[in-house]
């Protein structure tokens, strides 16, 4: 019997701990790997949008070749930085990039590459915002429907819905959005087909349910008495929702609203269908631009180096990002709860 | 006589949705204007579920059935209407504005004290500041809670205990003016001195209010009210003065249960 109870609170308490580990490991891991990015860039990073361009500067010369030759400083100015972007390897004058301490012996150049993530931290910022933006009031319109509007045949198989909607893997999103939906959005809208708009809403469908879902169960806890007392007052059905629901399932809701935040944030696959994939800072809600999700998963392949520190870099903002927005919420949900 | 009622309940039975039978069957029940009158009963009699008809909270939900008469007195026009006519959603509010309700656990909103009893007043349309300051103060006056919560009106209702909770929530129903209070057992969930002072309060409102009051609890009615109704399985079994039931009850159910026999 001591035995059994014995092993019961280890394993309990080993599960726990796995958690804690399993947590600091992958902050360690990141910040491992992205060091070397890290104390190359700093937080220049954060505020660059130059990804995999190449630079040249010209060091000094030795003495040797000063007596060789004199060399004319050259300035690259590259006026289309996408092209300069895509055809890196062509344009270089050595090999290879990745090393990024290539001399040219002839010209004294020396050439580098340089990463910023500027680009994709904007653009994984806006498409939340946009997905945000579009599903909150509509969840809110659901879960406000469910929970006290929809008469009883209506409530199970809206419910349903909603739940099977929220285990619709994301590539079916992507493949609907890139297939059906983009199409209409640039009728509508106008721009590229594939863009931060496009990508943002149909992130905001997918995020939907899910928060939809949570807002409902978290409005269903408010006790009926408080209603009734509510309504026993002469309160309409729209007063009961606005100055008893919402007030008392609040810190549900923020919670839901949050942790669709964390979803849309680190969606991969649907984003990498509709967001463009295209390394530039979006001039409106329609040009295509980047994510750090789908910067990942388009360029771990063939990385190495810089790259592979940067893209690891890149990986580590996201946590931290995430971590804020989830640590937040909880320090939230504490305050609410005291 | 019958100037001195505030409700008549006619043949009135009840039946939940999707209920087998009759949750009430065929009661009649006057209530008097300006005094308290008491149900009590075994759990399971209906007469808590008598006490929602009361104001149609049971509405709510879907599906009810009932039948019979439940009429209130009309103050302006001195004439009793049947709140079973009611369809209109204006009309409930009025209703459920005229026949407050107090539950078993305290109902505090998730806002200030303030707010909680100015709640109603704003819903009625009441927005002068003045005003509702004003009316406030009456009714937590009323409810014998102002001296305890003046200094923290503006502090959140859940921070009270739960007796100052439920007499806020007196308090808030006390606000709009009510003709009927309908009390379903409003002390069950609170220990002895918080009790007594809602049923001091509950004495000192018949002056202006009638009462209705549920409760488990038969020396609570028997110190309360002037009447007490006796209700088992969905009848109403014995209806009289106070004391003519405690004392010298006619049935012999009634009787067996109020001295402890079963229930």
């Amino acid at each position: 019997m001591l035995n059994k109870e014995f092993i019961f609170k280890k394993v309990a308490f080993s599960s726990a701990t796995l958690i804690l580990i399993v947590l600091t490991s992958i902050f360690i891991m990141l910040f491992i790997s992205a060091k070397p990015a890290i104390e190359k860039y700093g937080l220049h990073f954060l505020v660059d949008s130059n990804w995999n361009k190449t630079i040249e500067t010209k060091i000094p010369l030795t003495q040797a070749q000063i007596l060789a030759k004199k060399t004319k400083t050259q300035s690259s100015d590259n006026s289309d930085m996408n092209d300069d972007n895509l055809f890196a390897d062509d344009t270089l004058v050595l090999g290879d990039d990745a090393s990024g301490d290539n001399v040219d012996v002839s010209t004294n150049i020396k050439t580098d590459t340089i990463f910023g993530g500027y680009v994709p931290i904007v653009g994984t910022i806006l498409s939340t915002l946009i997905a945000m933006a579009f599903s909150i009031p509509i969840a809110m319109g659901i879960a406000v429907f469910l929970a006290e509007i929809a008469p009883d045949f209506l409530i199970k198989p809206v419910g349903m819905a909603i739940e099977l909607l929220a285990a619709i893997p994301s590539i079916i999103y992507g493949m609907w959005g890139l297939f059906y939906f983009a199409p209409i959005v640039q009728n509508i809208f106008g721009g590229s087909q594939m863009s931060l708009l496009t990508a943002g809403l149909v992130l905001g469908i997918m995020i939907l349910p899910f928060m939809a879902a949570i807002t409902r169960d978290a409005m269903n806890t408010t006790p009926d008495v408080l209603k009734e007392s509510a309504y026993a007052m002469g309160a309409t059905k729209f007063e009961v929702v606005k100055d008893i629901i919402f007030p008392y399932a609040k810190v549900g809701i923020i919670g839901s609203v949050i942790l669709s935040l964390g979803r849309a944030l680190g969606e991969t696959m649907a984003v990498a269908f509709l967001i463009g994939s295209v390394f530039k800072v979006p001039g409106s809600l329609t040009s295509p631009t980047i994510s750090i999700p789908v910067v990942l998963a388009n360029n771990f392949g063939e990385a190495s180096g810089d790259m592979m520190s940067s893209l690891f870099y890149l990986a580590f903002v996201l946590f931290v990002f995430s971590f804020i927005i989830i640590g937040s919420a909880k320090f939230y949900f504490l305050r609410g709860r005291r | 006589m019958a100037k001195e009622l505030i409700m008549d309940i006619k043949d009135f039975s009840f039946k939940y949705a999707g209920a087998p039978k009759p949750s009430l069957e065929n009661i009649n029940m006057p209530v008097y204007k300006n005094k308290i009158t008491a149900m009590i009963g075994p759990s399971g009699c209906g007469k808590s579920t008598l006490l929602r008809s009361i104001n149609r909270i049971h509405d709510l939900y879907p599906n009810n059935e009932y039948t019979g008469k439940i009429n209130l007195l009309n103050i302006q026009s001195d004439e009793f209407e049947n709140i079973l006519d009611i369809k209109k959603e204006n009309d409930f509010i009025r209703l459920r504005q005229r026949v407050g309700m107090i539950f078993q656990k305290p109902t505090p909103f998730p806002m200030s004290i303030y707010d909680n009893v100015a709640y109603g007043l704003r819903l009625d349309g009441v927005k002068d500041k003045k005003v509702l300051d004003e009316k406030v103060e009456t009714a937590l006056r009323g409810a014998a809670i102002w001296d305890e919560c003046k200094d923290r009106l503006k502090e959140s209702a859940m921070g009270m205990s739960g007796g100052q909770q439920q007499r806020l929530c007196i308090a808030r129903a006390v606000a709009l003016k009510p003709e009927v209070i309908l009390f379903d057992e409003p002390t069950s969930a609170l220990d002895p001195i918080s009790t007594k002072a809602i049923e001091e309060l509950i004495s000192e409102l018949k002056k202006d209010i009638s009462i209705v009051i549920v409760t488990h609890n038969m020396q609570q009615a028997s110190r309360l009210s002037d009447y007490t109704a006796f209700m088992y399985i969905g009848e109403l079994i014995e209806y009289n003065k106070t004391d003519k039931i405690f004392l010298n009850p006619k049935e012999k159910l009634t009787e067996d249960y109020i001295t402890g026999r079963f229930g």
